[in-house]
């Protein structure tokens, strides 16, 4: 191929929303072979570039080219006829079905059965990326999952592959073996769009990077010539905080977790089994662990939204296992959930209306009088000016706000009740930089003034920050608290590993 | 041309709002049509049926007679429809109600007791509560659906009626007709508008919806209400309990067309029938929707619908058509109310086909 037609060309891509410009005349050329990373914050428009690309959105304006010749995408199923491979964020798996099931589903030709199988085993295996194709994708670990998407994109033979954030779900060991793979797929010349906000990553695997801020492209660089520092400017725009460790804890038990053991509701949910831990007031304790490995059912009985026998959970020293998360905040418990719209706000309804949905008994905003108004108008405007929340009054829907400001919202909304425990899940998931620094702050702050804080994330820089104590989560069990000191990245991330290896074990046996 | 509907950015507050009032005026024109066809002058028709009816005011007394139990209905099944909690069986609750509140006047048709009144209204409020109590155990027993439960004891609930006053609370002096006793007068509802059937029980209507006004707007349970309708995880997340809420909303919206149900039997009708409704328990899902949902709303949607029971029975008189023309013009709002909501959801996009698929 000559080097004066790329095999993609943009041409001053805009895409334009009901009231957001996503795309902002973005150029890039991306050459055969190539690792060209996408760089820019949650909101930046990476997303709706890519979507743009693999022919799930049409732009607005602007003019793609493939192989020097204007190209119109049609649809996903012609991008792939072209050879342009998309693996996302989310994956689009059936949980009940097989490998190769899976797999068939998302394919535009027929393949026989067993020929299928054949497949699978040679792609997967020539890319170390191990699958068995008759295995059920409900048993298989996130990081075999992203493997199944992955070789339904090669056997297509991919001129261009797509990867949207791939690295969010895996252990640091996954991403290694994942770069490997990526790496020997550029060799035979695939070029390849890998989008991240992770600057190491993309420092070590790509050759070339175009950085987006606000739809629009800030710089191109060879991010191997940077820095991580001068690239997280270049997409933040402002150098980010640098924020102090945490202090010790104090000799205070605010949580304690006694064999607790759960059986999921969820059909594919993770069983907690015989956990134990405690918290002390001032001190960070930070849950690590891959998605799905009962974050989410460990998150909702510390809560009280799922109940357990009193005992096994004590808030200041009081059983509270059977008690409602109304009764566990009068306990001195807050809690700022995964999810925030739907979950940790209601997403119709004003701030005003979200303050007073966990404060109202323990801020008394609902009395026999009915809804104290004054009262809960005050403390919002608290929450607003205190944690910089940005609205344009207390009325604003929560849905209205971007991913930052309410996550900010919501944390304010917790600290404001003067909490002796705050539980978080994941606190700054798709948060801007910006919002993510103050609300780690927060925390510190809050942990410097006696408070015991708990952190459950999947966000590993994040949690060796903030914490004194790491443990790891894996398949329902809970590893030994360590102190931050002691621990780095790689012994996380083999802990993190460990159940999808001893389940392998046990399927095999 | 393909078209597709695309959801909106943000949702009108205005259009949420002005979406009845198009539906209504969409239901005129096309009844305009539908008379045209019929091959009667139109508007003759209408004004039959719209406005006749309410030109002199005995029509103005039983405008608001018709609207009452439409109204109260309404509010008890818009706080339900709020939470997600589909209770489709109000007619059912209303029988039960009017059988309940009968049961002192039948067992003491001679008495004149003052408090005979106010035990009845308790007892019907009772009765419409247990027979909404079945879907509602159910419910949080066994997960059943309680649009299905709730309206399948509205059927269970109209032969226990006409099994009493076919039986047991038959008027032994009654010609053999399948009705109970009159009531007394210390059993029937004083009528406030003297010369029409206009009675107290209107008064305890607005007194009720102004109560369902307050509890949805500033009460703890009216905001429990909200944030399950809205988001069911946040409501857990607030400790809300589920069951609880289904409980309430069933058993609130059942004690009102309990209520609705005896009003109608000590009022309009003054004894058990065969027959004690014309329908309300179903026409006032059309109300509360065709009312937001909004207490305010709903005193004017009830207004509107008592209308067309009313037009119904004039153009029956007036030009020979037949009643179930109500029907038509209740069945012809709610498709144009659901079909103007959608769009304030919604905008519709065309595409030649030529162009973009996915």
């Amino acid at each position: 191929m000559s080097d004066q037609s790329p095999l993609l060309r943009l041409e001053s891509i805009s895409k334009q929303y009901p009231g957001c410009l996503a795309n902002d005349n973005v150029s890039l050329i991306i050459k055969s072979g190539e690792i060209h990373a996408l760089l820019g914050e949650n909101g930046a428009g990476k997303s709706t570039l890519v979507k743009i690309i693999y022919g799930l959105l049409k732009p607005s304006s602007g003019q793609l080219y493939w192989k020097g010749k204007p190209l119109h995408v049609d649809g996903p199923s012609a991008a792939r006829a072209l050879g342009i491979g998309m693996v996302f964020q989310h994956f689009s798996l059936f949980e009940a079905l097989t490998v190769a099931e899976n797999i068939a589903l998302g394919l535009d030709e027929h393949i026989p059965e067993k020929q299928l199988h054949e497949k699978i085993t040679q792609v997967s295996h020539a890319y170390g990326l191990p699958l068995e194709p008759k295995r059920e994708v409900h048993s298989l670990s996130v990081g075999e999952r992203q493997r199944i998407e992955i070789v339904r994109c090669l056997l297509q033979n991919p001129q261009l592959l797509i990867m949207d954030e791939p690295t969010s779900v895996l252990t640091p060991q996954e991403v290694q073996t994942l770069f490997a793979t990526l790496t020997k797929l550029s060799k035979e010349g695939c070029a390849i769009l890998y989008i991240s906000h992770k600057l190491d990553e993309i420092k070590q695997l790509c050759e070339a990077a175009t950085i987006l801020r606000d739809g629009a492209v800030v710089a191109e660089c060879d991010p191997r010539q940077e820095t991580a520092q001068s690239l997280a400017r270049l997409m933040i725009g402002t150098t980010p905080e640098i924020i102090s460790a945490a202090s010790s804890g104090l000799d205070k038990t605010m949580l304690s977790v006694r064999n607790l053991s759960i059986k999921s509701t969820e059909a594919f949910g993770t069983d907690l089994s015989d956990i134990s831990f405690q918290v002390n007031a001032g001190e960070i304790l930070g849950i690590a662990g891959v998605a799905g490995n009962g974050q989410t059912e460990l998150l909702n009985v510390l809560s009280g939204e799922t109940l357990t026998a009193a005992t096994s959970i004590e808030i200041n020293n009081q059983p509270c296992g059977n008690l409602s998360p109304v009764a566990r905040r009068q306990l001195g418990m807050a809690y700022v959930p995964e999810n925030r719209l739907g979950h940790g706000a209601v997403p119709s309804m004003d701030l005003i209306e979200n303050t007073i949905l966990t404060g109202y008994k323990k801020q008394k905003l609902i009395n026999k009088l009915g809804i104290d108004i004054k009262a809960s108008h005050d403390i919002t405007k608290s929450i607003r000016d205190g944690f910089k929340v940005k609205s344009s009054g207390a009325e604003d829907e929560a849905q209205s706000l971007s991913g930052g400001n309410l996550q900010k919202f919501i944390v304010g909304r917790e600290i404001t009740q003067k909490p002796e425990l705050l539980i978080l899940g994941q606190p700054t998931w798709g948060v801007d930089a910006g919002s993510a620094a103050a609300i780690h702050q927060q925390i510190i702050q809050l942990a410097q003034s006696g408070v015991a804080v708990l952190i459950i994330s999947q966000d590993l820089d994040e949690l060796l920050t903030l914490s004194n104590k790491i443990a790891v989560i894996s398949a329902g069990h809970l590893s030994e608290f360590k102190p931050v000191e002691t621990v780095d990245a790689e012994s996380l991330g083999l802990l993190m590993g460990s159940a999808a290896i001893e389940e392998t074990h046990v399927t095999q046996a | 041309m393909l078209l597709r509907l695309e959801p909106r950015k943000s949702i009108s507050r205005t259009y949420q709002y002005l979406s009845p009032v198009l539906a209504l005026l969409l239901t005129l024109l096309a009844g305009l049509l539908v008379f045209l066809f019929m091959g009667h002058p139109p508007i003759k028709a209408l004004h039959a049926f719209f406005i006749a009816p309410i030109s002199h005011s005995y029509g103005v007394s039983e405008l608001l007679v018709k609207a009452s139990p439409l109204i109260l209905i309404a509010l008890g099944l818009a706080m339900g429809f709020r939470a997600n909690v589909w209770n489709i069986g109000a007619e059912g609750q209303l029988v039960l109600g009017a059988i309940f509140g009968s049961i002192l006047p039948i067992y003491f048709s001679d008495s004149s007791n003052p408090l005979m009144l106010p035990a009845m209204l308790l007892l019907g409020f009772i009765g419409g509560m247990l027979w909404a109590a079945i879907p509602a155990f159910l419910k949080i027993k066994f997960n059943t659906n309680e649009i299905l439960t709730s309206l399948m004891l509205t059927y269970v609930a109209a032969l226990i009626l006409s099994l009493l006053v076919h039986g047991p609370w038959r008027d032994p002096g009654g010609f053999n007709f399948p009705e109970s006793v009159i009531f007394p007068d210390a059993a029937t509802l004083p009528v406030i508008w003297s010369g029409t059937r206009a009675h107290l029980g209107i008064v305890f209507v607005v007194i009720i919806a102004l109560a369902v006004w307050w509890l949805l707007s500033r009460g703890l349970a009216g905001f429990k209400i909200r944030v399950f309708g809205e988001a069911p995880q946040a409501a857990q997340y607030a400790g809300f309990k589920q069951s609880s809420m289904i409980r309430f909303t069933l058993l609130l919206g059942g004690g009102l067309a309990g209520l609705a149900g005896v009003m109608e039997v000590a009022g309009p009708i003054g004894q058990l029938q065969p027959s004690v409704s014309p329908g309300y328990g179903f026409t006032a899902i059309i109300v509360a929707f065709l009312g937001r949902l909004h207490p305010v709303g709903i005193i004017f949607a009830g207004l509107i619908l008592a209308l067309s029971y009313l037009g119904g029975e004039n153009i029956q008189i007036a030009m020979g058509l037949p009643k179930g023309i109500a029907g038509v013009f209740q069945g012809m709002l709610l498709f144009f109310l659901l079909g103007c909501d959608v769009l304030t959801r919604y905008r519709i996009r065309f595409f030649s086909e030529a162009g973009q698929s996915t």
